[in-house]
């Protein structure tokens, strides 16, 4: 991978200069943020759209009758458009906020579990994020359907033999994460739909981890339902998107009842809305959804190809200096992936390295990343996970293998 | 081997300018912990934390409570060292006479007792003053 190349292409430090927090220091060390894959920072951009929503024109959206409302709906209406856009949507009522990637899926697992029946099959994945993962196992408790697991291979791939052997006419629905939040592993998502349409099952793709990393195009991709956070991508945290296919959307069991969610409602019954507002009861998260839309204007301006050699240049980078250090395993080996190293060192349970990394000022996490089951699948209690932004820097992941050195001192 | 007081530990680290050295310290605390046995790691004697468990074992013997500790983690065993240099053989009153959050304080470590913190130590503590409480009524 060519620096060269990457420093014409792509300007790290004037990215970093967008993202305040990222001159911040810890105990007097500059802090190195390396647990991407929980949240991202924020660039100045959308901290300012925040403030400039409420400093300017907030107001309830879809009501008043007043300037405020107005301005108030069209910046947030404005934003859905943008969201549609980036993910290139049929249309922007296939866009429903949600308060993140877990409520997303939560919207489609609670209308499935009133769709299935019993015999019918669920296919999700061992390396599912809990929120991709208990949804279904509760929505086939509810419904009587029967939850399939597909096995992953040892290096963290999922296993495309048994994935084709296990889809049957009795498979209803088939959900898997574009990238693994616990491995990194980016799934060949577009094929993995076409075998799940080819029995005519809904799809749904958690794109937690991968909206951040991999283009997305759901039209070509050919899910039904993809679901995403705005705080992995740069923007606020309580906000995130389902889109979903307007055709499935639109017979789709509704959720929450309530306000903006209704056409006409008597004391009897209630006529539920048109799409996106039947699955967005309730006073929205405006500010959020402005801030969202801001995010993903400013990533939607990047030169995506250049993001993707600098991402591939910082894996490539952790991935070669981690193979090198002693003692040191890497969890999750795809040769597709993205963003992410989890490993295990021989000397130390990953909170110690956690804590000792964090005491040099360098912020990764620990644990079971919310992925139990494919934990116990590995074999690990848990593992020490860097993951990278498009704002971090080649030192940055030598400052990461520099300090895991002195981790192996004290604990060795 | 014996355990050190606390009076010891706050002493011991106060040498310290670093946080490598104090670490260092507390981690080699650990180490001389007597081993708990591997059948003792059950679901009941379990503390759960979210980023690494603690076991404790507790029995009673003259008055006075006996403990036996773990961690997968080397530090929060090294940490269950030194909660244990105060309650390790204490009758109930003492323990629930001493106050943990000063002596965590004092060595500063008080991070390591935060509810923010997934280790287990802060609900270990809870449990074996649970148990005190429990013996002393």
């Amino acid at each position: 991978m060519g620096a060269v190349i990457n420093k014409q292409a792509f300007d790290v430090q004037a990215i970093r200069r967008q993202f305040p927090i990222l001159s911040r220091e810890i105990d007097g060390k500059p802090l190195v943020y390396l647990d991407n894959a929980a949240t991202t920072q924020k660039p100045q951009c959308v901290i300012d759209a925040l403030v400039d929503y409420y400093t300017t024109c907030n107001a309830n959206v879809h009501r008043g009758a007043h300037r405020l409302a107005d301005e108030a709906t069209q910046r947030y209406e404005q934003a859905r458009d943008t969201i549609a856009t980036f993910v290139n949507a049929a249309s922007r009522r296939e866009v429903i906020w949600t308060s993140g990637t877990t409520e997303s899926i939560n919207i489609v697992a609670i209308g499935a579990a009133q769709l299935l029946r019993e015999g019918d099959e669920v296919l999700v994945t061992q390396m599912e994020h809990h929120a991709n993962l208990v949804t279904w196992q509760q929505a086939c408790k509810r419904s009587g359907a029967k939850l399939v697991v597909c096995p992953i291979d040892e290096n963290g791939e999922l296993n495309l033999t048994a994935f084709g052997q296990l889809l049957n006419e009795r498979t209803r629905l088939v959900a898997f994460p574009h990238v693994s939040n616990a491995l990194g592993t980016v799934n060949p998502v577009k094929d993995l739909c076409q075998q799940a349409k080819a029995v005519n099952a809904w799809v749904l793709v958690d794109g937690a981890q991968g909206i951040a990393h991999e283009p997305v195009d759901v039209q070509d991709l050919g899910c039904d339902f993809y679901a995403f956070s705005g705080h992995k991508l740069f923007g606020p945290t309580g906000i995130g998107v389902l889109w979903g296919r307007e055709s499935v959307l639109a017979e789709w069991p509704v959720w929450q009842t309530g306000g903006e969610m209704i056409a006409t409602v008597t004391y009897e019954r209630a006529i539920w809305g048109e799409l996106p507002g039947r699955f967005e009861a309730g006073t929205p998260n405006i500010a959020d959804a402005i801030g969202m839309g801001k995010a993903v204007e400013w990533f939607s301006a990047l030169d995506m190809p250049a993001v993707m050699a600098h991402e591939r240049a910082l894996i490539e980078s952790a991935t070669e200096q981690a193979e090198a250090f002693e003692g040191l395993r890497i969890v999750g080996t795809a040769r597709n992936k993205v963003g992410v190293l989890s490993f295990v060192l021989d000397e130390g349970h990953p909170a110690d390295v956690g804590f000792l990394l964090d005491r040099q000022g360098i912020a990764i996490r620990t644990g079971h990343h919310c992925a139990e089951p494919l934990m116990g699948r590995l074999g690990v209690p848990g593992t020490a996970r860097a993951s990278f932004a498009l704002y971090n820097t080649l030192e940055e992941v030598g400052a990461l293998f520099t300090a895991l050195q002195k981790v192996r001192n004290l604990l060795g | 081997m014996t355990l050190p007081t606390p009076d010891q530990i706050v002493e011991d680290i106060s040498f310290f300018d670093d946080w490598e050295e104090r670490y260092k310290y507390i981690i080699d605390l650990g180490r001389d912990l007597p081993p708990m046995d591997e059948s003792l790691h059950t679901p009941e004697r379990l503390v759960k934390g979210c980023q690494s468990n603690v076991w404790i074992d507790v029995s009673e013997a003259g008055g006075k409570l006996h403990f036996q500790v773990d961690s997968d983690a080397h530090i929060v065993r090294g940490l269950l060292a030194v909660v244990m240099a105060a309650y390790q053989d204490r009758r109930p009153e003492e323990i629930l006479d001493f106050d943990m959050e000063t002596y965590f304080q004092q060595l500063d470590l008080e991070r390591h007792l935060s509810p923010t913190r997934g280790n287990g130590l802060r609900a270990m503590v809870a449990r074996v003053q649970a148990i005190a409480s429990a013996v002393n009524s």
